[in-house]
């Protein structure tokens, strides 16, 4: 799974060389399974606000070791900042100083979140304040050191920082499953949602589609969720159809041979959902192919696939299963693979990146759509991410793709499929038409 | 119709696509195509974990070292390794017999469930070694000092050491299956045109089965492949014209020959299996049957002494399992005869319909008569799918069980479908499935 040079400087003398050159030294980032504790202490909670002593009160609860100052801890695993009263930029200091000196007591992996509110265009100090927040997250997860990350979490206002989406995702972003994922912002838009029964099988019960499930992010996506509680259907072309039944023999998951992009291919679904008695609490839309090629030489045999696969498919597969109206259960969750390629754009990747950045505006209008309901739709943005796919690329773009991120190595399919199990839990339900990069801070776009 | 205590029923099927030799399952063993097709029949299924009565498969060219190939293939999927195997060989009618054997266990209440299966992989094929090497390498095997054994490997002579390529041809006349065909074509009169009319057809109709997404659910992707390699959709019978004979060119009693590439079936890589049950095992487990076997012969034909067509056995064997079941051949609603070569077809059909031939060779009163040709193989057959040997009749059960059951559906009528597959040595094996719906 790693690559050859994290090997090279993780052992001594690569370590030694590496750091007299200057040159980036990834750390091992712990997943799920290297950390399984889901908060990692001791915790720190700063802020003042009545928010921020129920917060610290509710970790308190759940076990954790919470403290609401930094002095006599020689090392700190979590902090969390609760900056939901702002008022002007001049409050910011007072809030996050403290956290300054204690730096370089941060253990490996240790995370730092802040709750805040967005801008609203309305109080131009209270709006500054808020926006400044963004700025100071997306620094300080440049500076994190031993795979440690920074987010942030944005409350909408009239919703309560007890709101499910909040509890969700704050737990989320302490968890070992946001390895991956730093510099990063949730915007939690309503109460929806509701608070998960089972922590250790948080998608108990839950019927999910995976598409493009035989290889690479899809079937780290099905296994995920699949490990989570969920019972799978998965999906994939035909002539994947032998690692898609490899696939379902170890998840125990229904398998459906179809191409997304073929005629009918949104009907064809709904009517084995129906053949099969299922209904479908997850839609994860994954399938997706590159034909890269500069602009210049670009021809419609490599654009009309790429957008075909990529974003035409998920529209027809997702109306049909919203016209069919016995396709999808209550509170559908329909997550989308987008890219960090469809933000910032990426060259030789036009076709690509107009793809993703459909996508993007695709799961916006989506969510629209579904809100009445209280189904949601989101889309998570990979990075880098060591895969079949990135394994084609040149060496050297590989190399260099890999450590233009804060945490200086490639994601792995992993990463991708634990923030797609977040956005399809039922504490995501405030959690709306937003694309979560999974990219460690890939220094493009936002 | 019969007295067996139950009814064997087949609930489903699942193949890989067939390759054409040397294609894109060159250098993939017959236990690894094997197992592809039944780890997607598991997954189909969820099969996971299940125990079944046993699992019948074979190859037609297989391995010395294959000896429990179906076992191995097997052990190789989710299914309860408990599950015994047993492996059976007969040409190309290999796992029409495999489904026959379980279907018979199932209906006298031995098993409750079982698969059948084939594989064949042309470009796999063993290759044996000389008799005399063989002979020398036993003695320096046995031999119990180094000197004995030098001794012995020192009577290896250089043309010890050229392979002996398998043999296309039957042992006892030197012929290939293909020769054998031209002559029965030639004294039977089928023309051209005929034989390429009838590969345009198998074609056509794989082709648009496939378009209407019959096979999602026959058919697992194997390798790339989504489906068999060989269907031409966009064949015409200007392009079938314009291939030149390749059988029958050499035997001075063929004047005119008739049977070119793309009227006779490939050498083809693949597998194929299906899954059967009682009534009982398959309502346990919530699977809807298709159809049941209802009853089966196999006849064979003198081909070496006799005046016989090495591939004519099937038009013995159906007469008898009509007969035996009250039938007469209009009365099935669905024929699945396998396409060897689409002379083979015609020959069989031609047969049936001469009073002369039902008279004499078949000791009737007079011809069975001509079938309704629409209701033959509908969905394409050998001369479009391609034909690894032993996986044929697994893909024949299949598709006329989910034919039959569609059509019974639809119509509200019980279906009845005839299966027939000659095979090597003169030999044939004939089956007869019925619709079931709930």
């Amino acid at each position: 799974m790693t690559d050859t040079y994290t090997r090279l400087v993780r052992s001594a003398p690569g370590g030694m060389l590496a750091k007299q050159l200057g040159l980036p030294r990834p750390s091992k980032l712990l997943r799920r399974g290297d950390r399984p504790e889901p908060v990692l202490g001791p915790v720190v909670v700063l802020g003042a606000s009545a928010a921020a002593d129920a917060l610290a009160r509710r970790l308190l609860d759940e076990g954790a070791d919470v403290r609401r100052r930094f002095e006599d801890l020689r090392s700190v695993g979590t902090v969390v900042i609760v900056a939901d009263e702002l008022t002007a930029p001049g409050d910011l200091g007072p809030l996050v100083l403290p956290l300054a000196g204690a730096m370089r007591s941060l253990l490996p992996g240790a995370r730092v979140v802040t709750i805040s509110r967005p801008a609203t265009g309305e109080e131009p100090a209270r709006d500054a304040a808020r926006g400044g927040v963004e700025g100071f997250v997306r620094s300080l997860a440049h500076e994190m050191r031993g795979g440690a990350t920074a987010n942030g979490i944005l409350v909408a206002d009239g919703v309560g920082p007890d709101a499910p989406g909040v509890v969700g995702a704050l737990r989320f972003l302490l968890s070992a499953r946001s390895a991956f994922i730093t510099g990063q912002f949730l915007t939690v838009t309503s109460d929806a949602g509701s608070a998960t029964a089972d922590l250790a099988q948080p998608l108990a019960g839950r019927t999910a589609l995976v598409t493009g499930a035989a290889r690479g992010i899809g079937a780290a996506i099905a296994r995920t969720l699949s490990a989570d509680g969920a019972r799978l259907v998965v999906l994939d072309v035909p002539g994947a159809g032998t690692e898609l039944s490899r696939l379902a023999n170890e998840l125990r998951a229904v398998p459906i041979q179809l191409d997304v992009t073929s005629e009918g291919a949104g009907e064809r679904l709904v009517s084995f959902l129906r053949e099969h008695g299922l209904l479908l609490d997850i839609v994860v839309l994954n399938a997706g192919i590159t034909r890269d090629k500069l602009f210049a030489n670009m021809t419609p045999d490599r654009w009309d696939p790429v957008l075909g696969v990529n974003i035409t498919s998920q529209i027809t597969l997702s109306e049909a299963l919203l016209e069919a109206g016995d396709a999808l259960g209550a509170h559908p969750r329909f997550v989308s693979l987008a890219s960090t390629s469809g933000i910032a754009g990426n060259r030789g990747q036009t076709n690509y990146a107009a793809s993703k950045a459909g996508v993007m505006a695709f799961v916006d209008a989506l969510a629209g759509r579904l809100e009445a309901s209280g189904g949601t739709a989101n889309a998570v943005a990979p990075g880098f991410i060591e895969t079949e796919m990135t394994a084609k690329m040149p060496a050297l773009t590989r190399e260099v793709a890999r450590r233009v991120n804060s945490l200086a190595q490639g994601g792995r399919p992993v990463d991708v499929a634990e923030a797609i199990a977040f956005l399809a839990s039922d504490e995501a339900g405030g959690v709306q038409g937003q694309t979560l990069r999974v990219c460690g801070q890939n220094m493009v776009g936002k | 119709m019969n007295d067996f205590p139950r009814e064997a029923l087949i609930l489903g099927g699942n193949r890989i696509p067939f390759a054409r030799s040397g294609g894109p399952y060159a250098g993939i063993s017959n236990q690894d195509l094997l197992t592809a097709a039944l780890e997607g029949l598991v997954a189909r299924y969820s099969l996971q974990g299940e125990k079944l009565g046993e699992i019948a498969g074979g190859a037609v060219l297989k391995l010395a070292g294959d000896l429990n190939l179906t076992r191995e293939s097997a052990l190789g999927t989710p299914l309860d390794p408990r599950t015994p195997a047993v492996d059976m060989s007969k040409a190309c009618a290999t796992s029409l017999e495999t489904v026959l054997h379980v279907s018979n266990r199932i209906r006298l209440g031995q098993i409750d469930s079982g698969i059948a299966c084939g594989v064949d992989s042309a470009s796999d094929a063993p290759i044996e070694v000389t008799p005399r090497l063989r002979r020398i390498l036993h003695r320096a095997f046995a031999a119990k000092t180094a000197m004995q054994r030098v001794k012995a490997l020192s009577a290896i002579r250089p043309a010890d050491l050229s392979p002996v390529p398998p043999r296309n041809g039957e042992p006892r006349t030197g012929l290939s299956m293909g020769e054998h065909q031209a002559l029965t074509t030639a004294e039977w009169g089928i023309t051209r045109e005929a034989q390429d009319e009838l590969a345009l057809a198998s074609h056509k109709n794989l082709a648009a089965a496939y378009d209407a997404g019959f096979f999602d659910d026959l058919v697992t992707g194997y390798r790339g492949l989504a489906r068999d390699q060989n269907l031409r959709p966009d064949s015409t019978l200007e392009k079938l014209g314009s291939l030149k004979p390749v059988f029958g060119v050499k035997s001075p009693q063929v004047a005119e020959p008739t049977m070119t590439a793309g009227n006779s079936t490939p050498l083809s890589d693949g597998a194929s299996s299906v899954l059967l049950g009682s009534a009982e095992w398959a309502a346990e487990r919530g699977l809807k049957p298709l159809a049941r076997v209802v009853d089966a012969r196999s006849a064979a034909v003198d081909f070496v002494h006799g005046d016989e067509g090495l591939l004519m056995a099937p038009a013995y064997a159906v007469p008898e399992l009509l007969d035996a079941n009250g039938l007469a051949l209009q009365d099935l609603d669905l024929y699945e005869i396998h396409e060897a070569f689409a002379s083979t077809v015609l020959t069989t059909l031609k047969a049936w319909e001469s009073d002369e031939f039902c008279r004499t060779r078949l000791g009737r009163g007079g011809a069975l008569g001509a079938i309704d040709r629409s209701r033959l193989n509908v969905a394409g057959s050998s001369l479009a799918a391609g034909h690894p040997f032993a996986a044929t009749g697994g893909r024949l059960v299949a598709t006329l069980a989910k034919l039959l059951h569609e059509r019974a559906v639809e119509t509200g009528r019980v279906q009845r479908g005839l299966i027939s597959v000659c095979a090597a040595a003169g030999q044939g094996t004939v089956m007869l499935l019925e619709s079931v719906t709930d």
